[in-house]
């Protein structure tokens, strides 16, 4: 195999970090998490959206904790020992940032192909339907992929799609 | 190995010229102006003074007079950095005892050439 | 030996950067006329020391521009012309080109070397103008006489003075011997001279020389070994024919120990490749004097000492040396808080570093617009951390050539108001508890109030504009959008406004206010916190949630009293204290805490911020402690009443209030 060849599977394929919420599937670029991390309590920041759940110490380095169930307005639950933090980082306009979601559970790593993300459907709200990057069907389960930079920065609500209208079925 | 006293107010000269005696495995003390210089000489004395012309506080000219009042520095080589524009400072230094001149610009090769030139 | 020069180029960047600010400086306060031979002697020095380093570590374009400066500055410190104010305008412009060239040297670029080239004739136009010739050749050599012969003979008679200068006879001897090899060379001593063993100084030379070189050598070699004492002795060189010399000539290359003609100048040619190495990212570098280096030093020593009486105490540690152990902690407490000041004083820098630059732009500027300027600067001694210096110097020159594009008037309009033609600028910095404040101020027009308001209400940025009083409409040159400049004028008007300058100063949690009267002037008010990096807080406990409130802001802390508290009807309640009435900011409502929260046992901190008095409502008073300051916008974004984070000993988070953010948020919200 010719080393471009590598390079054109390298770019084809992307790993992703796969969790668990509300028993969906998501999937967060993998070169964008730093740390995984438990539950620990955090300090609440003034009037900050209900879904930002305070800021942590992070080795020196203040980082805010966003609640990914609330942050879809899911229904949120009591965190316990097993509650799960993904620290992830991205590069904004403004540097780097660092924040940690709250999921339910980590699942799994995936090596996934361009070519089989799927468009997630239309939300009917165009403008903010870019935390979504597709859907990929991976044994069978469906797989959401967030996009990690607009997750973190918008200040919009954000919707999930309904799937039980997406067949998932033929890729 | 013999010991020199470097004397110059730029840092960088000052630098260049302690790297490079030092290199060539002289002992090499340094001096920002003529004052710090004096202070220095006073305490000890080195096998040869290579000093600036041109600095605050006490100047090289300045600075080669009082050493030369220094039982000490009597013979002393006190080698002056001058430049080519500063012609009469060539007669002044001297007029003020001092034993020569280096030509500013020059490099640590020319440099090293005069200095073993003079400690033969 | 080769030496790596480069290694010196960054040292060399940083003091001839140095160098020009002095230079600059100096010229600034020159007038043309002047006979202030010390402040030319300083700037003379400082062009020296640049072309000096400039020609070793092979910089020729700055060398060589450099050169003409220098000549020209040393006929006016020699009296040979007088200080005009074209020559100061040039020197200026000097400053300017050397810095450009060696700013571009310095990040690995290839320099511009045009304006450099034009003010190189410029200078030499004036050296050319001069009565005063130049410095004639000091060579007396007759040039027939530079032909190599085939030998040489030397008669070489120093004066008596000739030891007192370092200058050792011998030393030529060897020289030459190294020169053309020791079998070429025979030397007569004449001690004719010689006088009584009574009479003697064993300082003096007495002696004299002959020296036979049979050996063909460049006249210009054995010149150079007598250089340093030809004025010093009689010497007369006899070139020997071919008749005269009695041996083969021996190659001078071949010669292993001669030495290269040791102090020919290089010349000053233009070398084609840049020196530096290629681009390299510039190390921020900071001076710190010695004495700082040395007290911490010293307290890096008392720390030391602590350390190893308390490692001692632990090793065989019993109850009875517990009172010493404590002394220990507390010794250990002290000399860590100690350090941790002293450590951040090596950021301080004195704000002349950023006041340094106005007198050249006042003097630049007012000239562009015709304006006479008297420019003024105080307390450029105030300290400041080098981050909070860097930050503040753009929003400063904004404001400066605001005050001298809008404030400042013309010498007619100034005449015609009764005023003196001369405007006055005055930048003062001074420290006010944990803060710098900067004023900028002018006895120049004033805000206009009417125009501001017109063009507020133009721009829609006021809806009810007769409700405003003129601190009000003041405050509306600060808002996004504002700008009253009729034309954009190219001296402030390059599309920044008051509120980039505004918002500059915010990012580093300060404030800037204006107060004005129309026809007297404007005052513009910067206040900044010391340093960036860290505060003493007083840490309260809010419901379940701790915070701190900069201990500089506390005036008192007292027990609330619910019932002195007065409501008044759609406001903020206000509680008497003394003879003030306090408005009262309940700081859980404030942040939203939902967390159920008791009052009846809280606590009144009193803060004084821009906005006045204000008094927090606490749960409790806990600890006193120097916090470092975290940022909170980092990862997340601007908080309104928060000016960032800090880390507690237990490692959890708690956030710093800004007291005057807290004031103004409360305000809103109660509106």
């Amino acid at each position: 195999m010719s080393s471009e060849d590598v390079e054109v599977q390298a770019s084809d394929e992307q790993q992703y970090l796969t969790f668990i919420m509300a028993e969906e599937e998501y999937g967060v670029d993998i070169l964008a998490v730093q740390e995984i991390r438990g539950w620990e309590e955090t300090t609440s920041i003034p009037n900050a959206p209900d879904y930002i759940q305070g800021v942590i110490n992070l080795r020196g380095t203040i980082v805010p904790i966003m609640d990914l169930r609330r942050r879809f307005g899911l229904k949120p639950v009591e965190y316990s020992p097993i509650t799960v933090v993904i620290i992830l980082k991205v590069s904004t306009d403004q540097g780097e940032k660092v924040m940690g979601i709250v999921v339910d559970a980590v699942s799994d790593v995936y090596s996934i192909k361009h070519s089989d993300v799927r468009q997630p459907p239309d939300l009917n709200q165009d403008d903010n339907s870019d935390f979504l990057r597709g859907l990929v069907n991976v044994k069978d389960k469906m797989v959401i992929l967030l996009d990690v930079g607009t997750l973190l920065t918008s200040r919009h609500p954000l919707e999930l799609p309904s799937l039980s209208e997406y067949d998932p079925g033929h890729a | 190995m013999p010991s020199i006293l470097a004397v110059d107010d730029s840092a960088s000269m000052r630098q260049m010229v302690t790297f490079t005696l030092k290199g060539a495995g002289f002992e090499v003390a340094e001096a920002k102006d003529g004052q710090e210089a004096l202070a220095l000489a006073q305490q000890k004395k080195y096998d040869l003074v290579l000093s600036d012309v041109n600095m605050p506080n006490m100047n090289g000219i300045e600075l080669v007079k009082a050493l030369r009042q220094l039982a000490d520095y009597k013979f002393v080589p006190v080698l002056m950095l001058t430049t080519e524009s500063t012609g009469d400072m060539k007669t002044q230094g001297k007029q003020a005892g001092a034993t020569g001149w280096i030509v500013k610009p020059f490099n640590p090769d020319q440099l090293l050439n005069t200095i073993r030139r003079v400690l033969g | 030996m080769s030496v790596d020069l480069s290694q010196f180029h960054q040292v060399f960047f940083e003091e001839s950067l140095e160098g020009l600010d002095i230079m600059e400086a100096q010229l600034l306060q020159l007038q043309a006329g002047s006979t202030d031979m010390e402040a030319v002697n300083t700037i003379f020095r400082a062009a020296h020391s640049i072309k000096g380093g400039a020609g070793t570590f092979g910089f020729a374009d700055v060398a060589q521009f450099t050169h003409l400066v220098e000549t020209l500055l040393d006929e006016i410190r020699a009296g040979q012309r007088p200080v005009t104010e074209h020559a100061i305008e040039l020197f200026l412009q000097s400053v300017d080109v050397l810095r450009a060239l060696l700013l571009a040297l310095q990040q690995g670029e290839r320099p511009d070397l045009s304006t450099a080239e034009q003010l190189k004739q410029e200078l030499q136009k004036v050296l050319d103008s001069s009565a005063v010739p130049e410095t004639a050749s000091t060579d007396v050599v007759p040039a027939a006489a530079q032909s190599s012969a085939q030998g040489w003979l030397i008669e070489f008679r120093p004066d008596v003075d000739l030891l007192r200068t370092g200058n050792e006879p011998f030393r030529m001897v060897r020289e030459i011997c190294e020169l053309v090899g020791q079998e070429a060379v025979t030397v007569e001593v004449d001690s004719s001279a010689l006088v009584d063993i009574q009479t003697l100084d064993p300082t003096s030379c007495y002696l004299s020389w002959q020296i036979r070189i049979d050996c063909a050598i460049e006249l210009s070699n054995l010149q150079e070994v007598f250089e340093w004492v030809e004025d010093e002795c009689d010497i007369r060189y006899q070139a020997l024919s071919q008749a005269h010399a009695t041996r083969d000539v021996p190659e001078l290359e071949a010669q292993p120990e001669a030495p290269v003609p040791a102090v020919e100048p290089e010349p000053l040619a233009v070398k084609e490749e840049v020196p530096a190495a290629a681009k390299r990212p510039v190390d921020a570098s900071i001076r710190v004097s010695i004495d700082k280096v040395d007290s911490l030093i010293n307290m890096v020593g008392e720390l030391v000492i602590t350390q190893s009486m308390l490692s001692q105490l632990g090793q065989d540690f019993d109850l009875s040396s517990l009172a010493r152990l404590q002394q220990g902690l507390m010794q250990l407490e002290q000399n860590t808080r100690e350090l941790q000041e002293n450590v951040m004083k090596i950021r301080m820098l004195p704000i002349s570093f950023a006041f340094s630059r106005f007198p050249r732009l006042v003097r630049d500027v007012g000239g562009q617009l015709g304006k006479q300027v008297q420019l003024k600067l105080m307390g450029e001694d105030t300290e400041l951390d080098k981050t909070v210096m860097e930050k503040i110097g753009d929003p400063l020159v904004h404001l400066v050539r605001n005050s001298l594009d809008h404030g400042l008037e013309t010498p007619e309009i100034r005449r015609q108001s009764g005023k003196s033609e001369v405007g006055h600028l005055t930048l003062n910095a001074y420290h006010q508890g944990g803060n710098i404040v900067i004023e900028i101020s002018d006895d120049g027009a004033g805000l206009n109030e009417e125009k501001i308001l017109r063009k507020a209400v133009e721009r829609g940025l006021v809806s009810v504009p007769e409700a405003l009083t003129p601190e009000e409409i003041h405050q509306l040159i600060f808002l996004p959008g504002f700008s009253t400049a009729d034309t954009v004028s190219d001296i402030s008007g390059r599309g920044v406004g008051m509120d980039v300058v505004k918002r500059n100063i915010q990012e580093l949690n300060g404030s800037i206010e204006v107060q004005s009267e129309q026809g007297v002037g404007s005052t513009f008010t910067i206040r900044l916190p010391l340093t960036l990096a860290i505060l003493d807080g007083q840490l309260v406990r809010v419901g379940n949630e701790k915070y701190v409130i900069p201990l500089v802001s506390i005036v008192e802390s007292i027990q609330l009293e619910p019932r002195n508290m007065n409501h008044i009807a759609g406001s903020q309640p206000v509680m008497p204290l003394r003879d003030e009435y306090i408005p009262i900011v309940c700081m859980k409502d404030v942040f939203s805490l939902t967390k159920n929260t008791d009052l009846s046992d809280a606590m009144l901190v009193i803060v004084d911020g821009e906005r006045g008095k204000v008094g927090l409502v606490v749960n409790e008073l806990l600890g006193q402690q120097q916090v470092v300051i975290k940022s909170l916008e980092q990862n997340y974004e601007r908080v309104p009443g928060i000016s960032g984070a800090t880390i507690l000993g237990d490692g959890t988070v708690a956030l710093i209030i800004d007291v005057t953010g807290l004031h103004k948020h409360s305000n809103e919200r109660a509106a």
